[in-house]
């Protein structure tokens, strides 16, 4: 039997493995055509006194993370436990964006469960949303200090994500390093 | 009697796709059919397998209302395809725009195509190229 009689069958086998690393790729998360560019327009009343603004200028020359939440998301409040943590740690800067949502519940919502965050935009119209690329929440951007866009956590955080995906890139911003 | 079922089908048909666009027609009908165009080429992100035409999820209602706005203030439809890649990458269009990465996907099939004929022009050369009466002379060979 020459050589080429094998032909099919190696192809045949390539394509098996193609087709199985495909098949372990999650599709409903979608890899974000913001990374490596620089943040998306931010421009929103903040929760806490809408007749002021949060923008880019607030987080400008600062590694933050800018994290997209609503009360009416169910993994959001699993997440928020690790956000209050991450919060007490004081590494980050966390600055929310909460998307599609009243500011009543939103305002129950840190009551009721505490506040993590150093200032929230309300998007409740979903505007800033679709200039993020937020097509569902929790989704968290990790934006360095040169205001490019480093990461982005699409489902909530936690430890183990935060400490593979976030704290190398956290470290590697940091001045003198 | 049929016909009147087929009609009545029909119309609930339509009646349910109307209800999850609830917003206002454009006055201009040119416009409204790039409306109508252009939501049934936009995944719903949320939904994957639906256009946001389709999708009653809030993430749809709110690209209809975006895309609605952007023809209004006379943007092209490239610019508004545009605007979703850029926020979405290119799996939010359901027909990929043939440029950069997505090139190769509708240069694919043409290579694939080219490449079986030339394989298949090698094989019917080589058959071409043996005598015709080649198995009668091997087994006189033999014998």
């Amino acid at each position: 039997m020459s050589f080429r009689a094998f032909i099919p069958v190696l192809a045949f086998a390539a394509l098996v493995v193609l087709l199985s690393l495909g098949l372990r790729e999650d599709p409903s998360r979608l890899p974000s055509p913001f990374i490596g560019k620089p943040a998306p327009r931010l421009d929103l009343p903040t929760l806490a006194d809408p007749s002021k603004r949060i923008t880019n200028a607030d987080f400008a020359g600062k590694t933050v993370l800018v994290n997209v939440w609503a009360t009416w998301c169910v993994s959001c409040r699993d997440e928020h436990r690790f956000l209050l943590e991450l919060a007490k740690s004081k590494t980050i800067p966390i600055y929310g964006i909460n998307w599609r949502d009243t500011s009543a519940e939103a305002k129950n919502w840190l009551q009721q469960l505490g506040n993590p965050y150093t200032e929230i935009g309300e998007d409740q119209d979903g505007r800033a949303g679709i200039d993020w690329g937020v097509y569902g929440a929790p989704e968290s951007f990790l934006i360095g200090s040169n205001g490019k866009v480093l990461h982005k956590q699409i489902g909530p955080l936690d430890q183990q994500n935060w400490e593979r995906d976030f704290v190398p890139l956290i470290e590697s911003q940091e001045p003198g390093t | 009697m049929r016909r009147a079922l087929v009609i009545a089908a029909v119309l609930l048909l339509t009646g349910t796709a109307r209800a999850i666009d609830t917003g206002l027609e454009f006055d201009d009908p040119k416009l409204q059919a790039r409306y109508e165009h252009i939501i049934d080429q936009v995944r719903c992100l949320k939904c994957q397998n639906t256009t946001i035409r389709d999708s009653n999820a809030f993430l749809a209602a709110d690209l209809r209302r975006e895309i609605r706005r952007m023809i209004e203030e006379g943007k092209t439809d490239d610019e508004i395809y545009d605007f979703l890649v850029e926020r979405y990458g290119e799996f939010a269009l359901y027909k990929p725009r043939a440029r950069g990465k997505t090139l190769v996907l509708w240069l694919a099939p043409g290579i694939l195509l080219l490449g079986g004929a030339v394989i298949l022009v090698g094989v019917l050369r080589r058959r071409m190229a043996l005598p015709i009466d080649g198995d009668d002379g091997e087994r006189e060979g033999r014998s």
